[in-house]
């Protein structure tokens, strides 16, 4: 019991570290012109979703908002798919056609990267209600930032997600900022977790910088949750140490402010922990540090040699089986027309 | 004249607007503290305070709807949509609130309010964020919808959107903030009504109909032609409702061919309608089927050639030009 839980948690910091380092590539990247559109970076928040991730099973379902890298990473999405997808690749997670906020991976029951602030949080609603219609014991797991508890979307799906007692896990990471604006200036509450009481759901506060404290608390509701299908609500509190995006120098917080969290990096405490406790070595550490690097890098070196999807295909992605128009060709009909040999047919406009 | 950029024309606007009537306020998301999320609003919070200018929460919905009702008792609200694909979430209050109060209270609510913001695909933003959203407007009986391509037309329309005693979206170029182009200086009122095309460049051979971002695009593209021998009148609509049918039907009646490059996608878009006035009205004048260049009907991919391949381009407008003048 005790080697697996050992060995489990310097998985975790791996992963942890992977994000990091991940995401340092990806913003240096970014600044090369490699990687286009907007691009959010989650550094600084990564025990929150790697803290979520370790209390759920495989098959649970994850869902978030655009700053989305560190969840489709901590899922299960290869490096390698996910730095592809950010340089628009053929071999990214959706082909190149989402972009670094519209992460997708069925298999790996990620459901995206939702760039629409709040538009997700009925999604989620929607997910459980399917899970709890089929009676299986799975939790979603629906992540926002603090800037969606006050779109109506959001609130119209606590409501749903309340009234039919559905297994559905809703995390606030936090950040004190959405863009610009602190939580202060946005929001009508002395703490985020309240508005869940409003709704009449059971609500927590957790340090989003300590990754036991994020694994314990889930576990212990996605167990509870298991049992008998009901909602939670956790306001995990975290800090991006990055602007909002990669155009924002977010010159709205102090240096001071920034310092403080970075030396409560949730990376350092853990490390800390299990270092204190002799379940890590500088050594292991600097391994694991370096393997991520190495992976971050690799992912790079992949998703500049991949290639991308050739123009035409766009049209197979409006509606699955092409579009409905009669007379119009379905992309699989053309498809199947070139594998015949005949001259494919000009997609009309 | 001076030149300034397209955002700072929409600044001088917002400014002179503020100043002009007690009754206007700017309201949106980071507005005030960080002027703007395309720093459209820079230095207006410290002009004119929070009471005028006023950061909100992500709640489109709500503030959109708060801009209707203030509207309804007497305040001329300008209400800032961080992008206009954000404006989709208050679609409601703009499509259902905003226009058929008018009617519904016969004629006892008239709704003096601006939507703003920027509209229409940026540079791979992706399906959610790359909405041009004025066919969607104008579709609705009871909303005006412009779209400014220049400096001046930017700083002349919103002015005139905010004087306006109906609800008005000025739908912004995101990609032309930071272009120039010269404007009066600060002290001359710009007052471009609503309604009025503009033609921006003289020709003889086809009538290129554009606007917002495909403006500079049709400029671009009429410079090649040129080398072609072919002469291209540009007509900027400026306004996409209501529409100068005027000047479109001088221009094509001179030309006697049309193409029409919008930034939306085709299906039920401004190009059909714009299509549709011509061949109702001057059929006999034209030479050539017209043609129209949007957007390929999917949403947007995030991949930057497939991005390009779906949005029109000068390649695409060029072979259009090239097809109506049998060249
Ligand atoms: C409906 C909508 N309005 C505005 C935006 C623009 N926008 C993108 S992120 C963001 C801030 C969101 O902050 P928060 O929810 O706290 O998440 P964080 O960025 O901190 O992860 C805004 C205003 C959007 N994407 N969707």
């Amino acid at each position: 019991m005790q080697r697996a839980e050992q060995r489990d948690e310097v998985e975790m910091l791996a992963l942890m570290l992977l994000i990091r380092r991940f995401e340092e590539r990806a913003s240096q990247q970014y600044q090369a012109q490699k990687i286009g559109g907007f691009c959010h970076l989650y550094i600084g928040q990564e025990a929150v979703v790697v803290g979520a991730v370790a209390a759920v099973r495989d098959d649970d379902y994850i869902i978030t908002a655009y700053r989305d890298h560190g969840h489709a990473l901590a899922r299960g999405t290869s490096p390698n798919a996910c730095m592809a997808e950010l340089f628009g690749k053929a071999t990214g997670c959706c082909q190149g056609l989402g972009g670094s906020m519209h992460f997708f991976d069925k298999k790996n029951h990620m459901y995206g990267g939702h760039a629409i602030v709040g538009a997700h949080v009925p999604l989620a609603a929607g997910m459980a209600f399917a899970s709890k219609y089929r009676e299986e014991d799975r939790v979603t797991i629906c992540f926002f930032g603090d800037g969606a508890i006050n779109q109506g979307s959001f609130h119209e799906a606590l409501n749903l997600i309340a009234l039919y007692k559905l297994p559905v896990v809703l995390i606030c990471e936090n950040n004190l900022f959405a863009m610009g604006t602190s939580v202060k200036r946005s929001t009508s509450l002395k703490q985020i977790v309240d508005r869940a009481e409003g709704y009449d759901i059971p609500g927590d506060i957790v340090d989003g910088m300590n990754f036991r404290e994020v694994r314990d608390k889930l576990s212990e509701i996605v167990t509870s949750i298991r049992k008998d299908p009901h909602p939670a609500f956790v306001e995990i509190r975290t800090y991006r140490y990055r602007g909002h995006s990669m155009s924002d120098p977010a010159s709205y917080r102090t240096k001071d402010e920034l310092e403080k969290y970075r030396l409560d990096d949730p990376i350092i405490r853990l490390r800390a922990q299990l270092t204190r406790e002799g379940k890590l070595t500088n050594e292991q550490f600097d391994a694991l540090d370096k393997k991520a690097k190495e992976t971050a890098l690799a992912a790079v070196k992949f998703a500049e040699s991949s290639p991308e999807l050739p123009v035409e295909k766009v049209y197979d992605y409006a509606y699955l089986n092409g579009p409905m128009e009669p007379g119009r060709p379905r992309p699989a009909d053309l498809e199947q027309k070139r594998r015949e040999g005949a001259p494919a047919p000009k997609a009309q406009s | 004249m001076r030149e300034i950029t397209y955002r700072q024309a929409l600044n001088e606007a917002l400014a002179e607007e503020l100043e002009r009537d007690p009754n206007v306020f700017l309201m949106g998301e980071e507005v005030a503290e960080y002027h703007g999320a395309y720093k459209v609003s820079q230095g207006l919070l410290e002009r004119f305070g929070p009471k005028r200018v006023v950061d909100t929460p992500i709640s489109e919905n709500g503030f959109a709807g708060l801009g209707v009702g203030a509207a309804m008792v007497g305040l001329r609200p300008i209400i800032e949509f961080m992008t206009l694909s954000f404006s989709l979430v208050a679609f409601d209050q703009v499509v259902n609130n905003a226009p058929n109060m008018f009617m519904m209270s016969g004629g006892q609510f008239n709704i003096p309010i601006t939507f703003r913001g920027p509209n229409g695909p940026a540079h791979q933003l992706g399906a959610t964020h790359s909405h041009a959203t004025e066919s969607l407007y104008a579709n609705a009986p009871g909303l005006k919808v412009c779209t400014p391509a220049t400096p001046r037309d930017a700083k002349g329309l919103l002015k005139t959107a905010v004087r306006d005693d109906n609800p008005v979206l000025v739908l912004e170029a995101e990609l032309l903030y930071s272009s120039k182009g010269m404007v009066e200086p600060p002290d001359a009122e710009v007052l471009i009504p609503l309604g009025q095309a503009d033609v921006k460049r003289e020709g003889s051979d086809v009538s290129i109909i554009c606007y917002a971002q495909t403006v500079p695009l049709a400029i671009a593209v009429a410079a090649q032609l040129e080398e072609e021998d072919i002469s291209a009148e540009i007509v900027d609509l400026r306004s996409i409702k209501p529409l100068d049918e005027a000047t479109i039907f001088n221009s094509v009646s001179k030309t006697h061919r049309a193409v029409i490059v919008e930034q939306d996608r085709p299906f039920c878009g401004v190009g059909a309608e714009v299509c549709y006035r011509i061949q109702k009205n001057i059929f006999d004048q034209l030479d050539a089927p017209i043609m129209r260049v949007s957007q390929e009907d999917v949403p947007m991919p995030y991949n930057e050639r497939l991005e390009k391949f779906v949005l029109p381009n000068a390649d695409k407008l060029m072979a259009a030009v090239k097809k109506v003048c049998y060249a």
